[in-house]
């Protein structure tokens, strides 16, 4: 196929597959997001439904310690607002800020992860592990879910960022891109709910 | 632990002669097969033709060859359970009770997971993009993956036939019977992990195909103008999306009580046992009308294609199949009526189910109108369509009756609700797939499925339908309930003797199935059809040729009408053949697919087994196989439609 | 029919027939045989009208369609009768109409059957009949059933007994698995769950033998989780609970406890009762420190 015009009308072809793929996943992917919110959704009635079943074992108030928790809560909106950034530089092709706000971003939920992996520690040190009562199961269960979904999107981050700086700010770099950050905010979205029906009410 | 964790030798079959016997005819079939795939000299062929195919044809093949041969361990199961009820009146029969419970744990769970689920998927993949006409499905590649995680899943469960056992605890796993307390071995492990990786997959093709339909309808199809088949597709699909996600939390949970000693169903420690039954059936209704709508699809089309006629009522059909989608979520209690809820919650769920008979009437009415007024061909198709409306109602009758709670008192847990359910599935969903099979193969193949074969398969399987099944309507009445290994009374008996003849003839109706099949490919010849259109169709699988070319059409059609083919051929309408094609984009073939459903298989078997490394290393192996692909760009080739391949990017 | 050996060759012979006939002939079976349609309590007796009403009601569906499915496709087959195909006729607002009406009004008329009946034959009302009801506490074991009477002081495993006329009141709790518990022809069945207690209402006519069992698969000897159960006259019942009073054998908690922890099936047995918190205990122990105090709660409404 030496023909320029069959070239053309190839590289036509190619590009216009690869902007129906990128609509596409994105369709898709917010399909999985909604897939998620349903295990989380049960994973929260699952809560509520053991929250009163403690066996004896210790019940939701004062066990909490709150500081850490909000802590931790600021370090992953953070991470969402740096994202956010990131996001930006990405889309004016501006590689550099954008591998620098993506690191930034990692380490910020690795920090909220550092955090919560501390808290559990703490929590099985004091003799109220997973194991203790069904509402302890539903606890663990619960944040640590979301807790994997963070290192799962931390994981993720740090493929981006070897992406960006291997291939640079292609079209299929970018799209990845813009659906991890979906998958970014809505972990945040996530813990909101995780913050508020299990840590504030948990504490009243 | 060892290194092998708790696998030895003494997770060999050997408890039973009946138990070894299976175990040896599995090895040997696998010997079998790969002898004479070697013999054929066929490895490369099948590497690169078939396992690492990304063709939505080829994929959908691949599932329903795994249906069948699924159908196949699923009914022999049956079989044996049939044949120890049969015998088993005031002896042991010739099954011990912990195989026997292990048999039908194992038939729910294939027939369900690895028979129905993969079936209806491959017709999904078979027909979906020829009727919508696109090319292939918007993600050819997790389309591949969804296939080798239900492989993978399926190959689990067929290894606890050789190694260890299954579980003894029915295909829906109730704790706190499946806690570790009641059931310490691996067989609740096998079943959890086969059916939490098969349910990724499925999840997977649910996501796959609504975006398909979505996003690559060829220009004119709006929404109505879709076939019936690709609207329950796209129900089912989100169906798929929704529900499954309840399956994976169920199994999870009973995984972390099992694995790490949690307190969610146990009993005491703060468990729940009844919050693992909502979630279960949060996924398992909306299944049964997983299974069942795409069934539907095929009954439609089938069913208008044979009386030349279009679908009598299309837009009620629609709207029925997705009110029949939403209602799907909201009867899931009906399942446990007898747990002790209140009659306010047990008679509103109870309505809720009723509620859902009225569009499943409504399409029976349209299929019986459609043929009114028609020019009928009894084709084998339209012999399993007639069969099914006839049988099904019985199934719907007996349904309305479970559904009313005080009536559900009485035959809950009963062989008259094994009636019902099988009454709903095999000639509701089964035989929607079969004549599925027999109507679109001949699109796959480019020749048809002998005719006289086809009805003979039919009529044993209508016939043994109603001798094995309605013993057991009878049966319910007379107070046996189901999973019974023995039994004291009498009069039971002979009712499950004729059950029996009826399974004998269920195994006819399998062997005529299987000869069909030897019998067309050796007359393929005569059975050829050159004209891409065998039956005279409506919709556009049939406007392009038989087998359809990888990319399905040269160009992409445009649609006109609900019955595109059939509009074509009444206004003789040609389409124009451009002067010049602009290349088609076509995905590469790779073995990720089947790599990542093989790192699956030894994740499931090593956490099943306490391998924990091997877990580790498999787990990092999907991870790395996913991580590897996605570094890769231009997984695609050009395609120039005149049939000249292009070259690879 | 009967059950005797001698007869059972007839008994069998009617059943191939009956098997082939199908469910019309169901009238004609013995009460032993088919308890569902022979009961023997006001509640039994409504849930199997119930079950012949709505039957009657869904052949209005069923038999146009059966008639629809057989006629349509031998009148207008192919090469048949070529005048009266129509090849565009796919719509009628009428017809449409009709096929929605027919099957929304039957499953209103049902619907509000089951509001009715559901309410009326829910399992904690208490049964009519004369006299307070006698209450029963029922313990699911592996593979058997444990009867307390706390009223009679007795107990028993795999024996239910009750006097005919009485309304009769059981509460059930599981020390194993779930369970269900069933006796076809006297009460419809309920789980029995660990840490949890449901009920059964029922009021037994007459006098009269039944079989009641568990339904809900339990593993192991499951098939043989069945019990007998006698309804007697007043002071038959009267006689026979001092009787079992008096039969040496006491329950307490350690007999309680060699009793569950022996999983397998039993033949019948008679105790005295010598510990009263006996049922209340089973419970207690899956619900340790209120662990579960809301559940069993909401089980007892």
């Amino acid at each position: 196929m030496s023909d320029p015009a069959d070239t053309a009308q190839a590289r036509t072809a190619v590009q216009t597959a690869e902007l129906q793929a990128v609509e596409e996943r994105q369709t898709g992917f917010w399909l999985y997001l909604l897939s998620d919110a349903v295990i989380f959704s049960l994973l929260f009635a699952t809560f509520g439904v053991m929250a009163g079943r403690t066996a004896g074992g210790p019940s939701a108030a004062g066990l909490f310690d709150l500081t850490h928790v909000f802590a931790e809560t600021m370090l992953l909106l953070a991470s969402s607002f740096t994202f956010g950034l990131a996001s930006l530089a990405a889309d004016d092709g501006r590689t550099t800020p954008a591998i620098a706000w993506l690191v930034i971003t990692f380490v910020l939920g690795l920090g909220f992860v550092a955090m919560e992996l501390t808290e559990f520690s703490g929590m099985i040190a004091e003799g109220a592990g997973p194991q203790r009562s069904g509402f302890l199961s539903a606890f663990f269960t619960l944040v640590g879910t979301h807790g994997l979904h963070v290192t799962a999107g931390l994981v993720w981050i740090a493929v981006m960022t070897g992406q960006i700086a291997w291939k640079g700010l292609t079209g299929p770099v970018l799209s990845r891109l813009q659906r991890l950050g979906l998958f970014w905010h809505f972990l945040d979205i996530v813990w909101i709910g995780v913050f508020t029906f299990v840590y504030l009410a948990g504490s009243l | 632990m060892t290194f092998l964790g708790r696998l030895g030798f003494d997770a060999l079959p050997f408890y039973s002669p009946v138990a070894l016997t299976g175990a040896l005819v599995e090895v040997g079939g696998l010997v079998a097969v790969v002898l004479v795939v070697t013999w054929l000299g066929k490895w490369s062929y099948l590497w690169r033709e078939w396992l690492t195919s990304l063709d939505h044809k080829r994929i959908g093949v691949m599932y329903i060859v795994l249906a069948l041969v699924m159908l196949m361990r699923g009914f022999v199961d049956a079989f044996m359970m049939r044949t120890q009820q049969a015998v088993a009146f005031g002896s042991s029969g010739y099954l011990p009770p912990e195989h026997f419970n292990q048999i039908f744990s194992a038939h729910g769970t294939i027939m369900i997971f690895f028979m129905a689920m993969p079936f209806l998927t491959g017709l999904f993949n078979i027909v979906v993009p020829l009727q919508i006409g696109a090319r292939d499905v918007s993600f050819p590649f997790m389309n591949a993956v969804s296939l080798w995680l239900t492989a993978a899943g399926a190959a689990l469960v067929m290894t606890s036939l050789v190694l260890g056992t299954f579980s003894t605890a029915g295909w829906t796993a109730y704790p706190p019977f499946s806690e570790v307390a009641y059931n310490p071995g691996t067989g609740v492990d096998y079943w959890i992990w086969s059916v939490f990786i098969a349910g990724f997959g499925s999840t997977m093709t649910g996501i796959n195909f609504v975006v398909t339909i979505l996003k690559r309808r060829a220009p004119g199809m709006t929404l109505m103008r879709m076939s019936l088949f690709v609207w329950t597709t796209l129900v089912t699909s989100i169906l798929m999306v929704f529900a499954f996600p309840a399956l994976t939390v169920s199994t999870a949970l009973l995984a972390l009580d099992r694995y790490l000693g949690m307190h969610f169903f146990t009993n005491g420690g703060g468990g729940n046992m009844m919050n693992y039954l909502n979630l279960f059936w949060i996924w398992g209704h909306p299944e049964v009308y997983i299974l069942i709508l795409p069934a539907f699809g095929v009954f439609s089309e089938v069913v208008a294609t044979f009386s030349g006629k279009p679908l009598f009522g299309y837009r009620s059909l629609v709207y029925a199949t997705a009110v029949i989608g939403i209602l799907s979520f909201t009867v899931w209690l009906h399942h446990f009526f007898t747990m002790g809820a209140s009659p306010n919650v047990n008679a509103a769920f109870g309505i809720a189910t009723m509620v859902i008979a009225v569009p499943t009437g409504v399409k029976i009415f349209d299929w019986l109108l459609t043929m009114y007024r028609g020019q009928i061909r009894l084709t084998s198709p339209m012999y399993w369509t007639l069969g099914f409306i006839v049988t099904f109602v019985i199934g719907g009758a007996t349904g309305v009756l479970l559904a009313i709670p005080p009536v559900d008192f009485l035959m809950h847990n009963s062989v008259f609700l094994v009636a019902h359910f099988h009454n709903m599935l095999v000639p509701g969903a089964l035989f929607g797939y079969l004549a599925g099979y027999m109507y679109w193969f001949p699109k796959v193949f480019g020749f048809r499925l002998d005719e006289t074969w086809g009805k003979c398969a039919f009529w044993a399987w209508i016939l043994g339908f109603y001798l094995a099944f309605m013993p057991l309507y009878v049966l319910g009445f007379m107070g046996m309930p189901r999973r019974m290994e023995h039994y004291d009374v009498a009069a039971w008996q002979p009712l499950l003797i004729v059950a029996e003849a009826g399974a004998v003839l269920i195994f006819a109706g399998i062997a005529f199935l299987v000869i069909q099949l030897v019998v067309s490919i050796r007359n393929r010849e005569t059975l050829r059809d050159c004209t891409g259109d065998p039956w005279d169709g409506r919709t556009l699988e049939w406007a392009t040729a038989s087998p359809p070319p990888h990319w399905n059409f040269d160009d992409i059609p445009e649609v006109h009408d609900l019955d595109e083919l059939a509009w074509r051929k009444r206004h003789a309408y040609k389409p124009k053949t451009p002067s010049r094609r602009s290349p088609i984009v076509m995905p590469d073939n790779t073995p990720a697919g089947l790599l990542i459903g093989a790192f699956s298989f030894l994740f499931g078997f090593a956490l099943v087994w306490f391998i924990w490394w091997l877990a580790v290393l498999s787990f990092a192996g999907i991870f790395a196989t996913l991580t590897y692909r996605s570094f890769r760009d231009g997984t695609e080739h050009l395609v120039q439609p005149d049939g000249l391949p292009g070259e690879s990017r | 029919m009967n059950l005797h050996p001698q007869g059972r060759l007839q008994t069998r012979s009617t059943l191939w027939f009956l098997a082939l006939a199908s469910i019309v002939l169901l009238g004609g079976c013995s009460a032993t045989d088919l308890p569902i349609i022979h009961p023997g309590s006001a509640v039994a007796l409504s849930q199997r009208n119930l079950v012949i009403v709505v039957f009657g009601l869904m052949l209005i569906v069923l038999i146009p369609v059966w008639l629809m499915a057989a006629w349509f496709p031998w009148k207008y087959r192919a090469g048949g009768n070529e005048t009266g195909y129509r090849p565009d006729w796919s719509q009628s607002l009428l017809i449409d109409a009709i096929v929605w009406a027919v099957p929304a009004i039957l499953v209103m008329v049902i619907a509000a059957m089951v509001w009715i009946y559901t309410h009326r034959l829910d399992p904690y009302r208490p049964a009519t009949g004369t006299g307070p009801p006698l209450e029963v506490q029922v313990v699911a074991l592996d593979w058997k059933w444990l009867f307390i009477y706390p009223d009679q002081k007795v107990a028993t495993v795999n024996e239910l007994v009750v006097p005919a006329g009485r309304p009769v009141q059981l509460h059930i709790t599981a020390d194993t698995v779930m369970n269900s518990l069933f006796v076809p022809g006297l009460t419809g069945q309920i789980y029995a769950m660990a840490g949890m207690e449901t009920r059964l209402n029922f009021d037994a006519e007459k006098p009269r033998d039944y079989r009641g069992r568990n339904t809900q698969y339990s593993g192991g000897q499951f098939p043989d989780q069945h019990f007998a159960v006698h309804v007697e006259t007043q002071p038959q019942f009267a006689r026979w609970a001092a009787a079992a009073a008096k039969s040496g054998s006491v329950l307490n908690q350690s007999a309680y406890d060699a009793l569950s922890s022996r999983k397998s099936a039993s033949g019948v047995k008679e105790f005295a009762l010598a510990d009263d918190n006996l049922f209340a205990g089973i419970i207690a122990k899956y619900c340790s420190d209120g662990g579960c105090r809301q559940a069993s709660a909401a089980s007892a409404r």
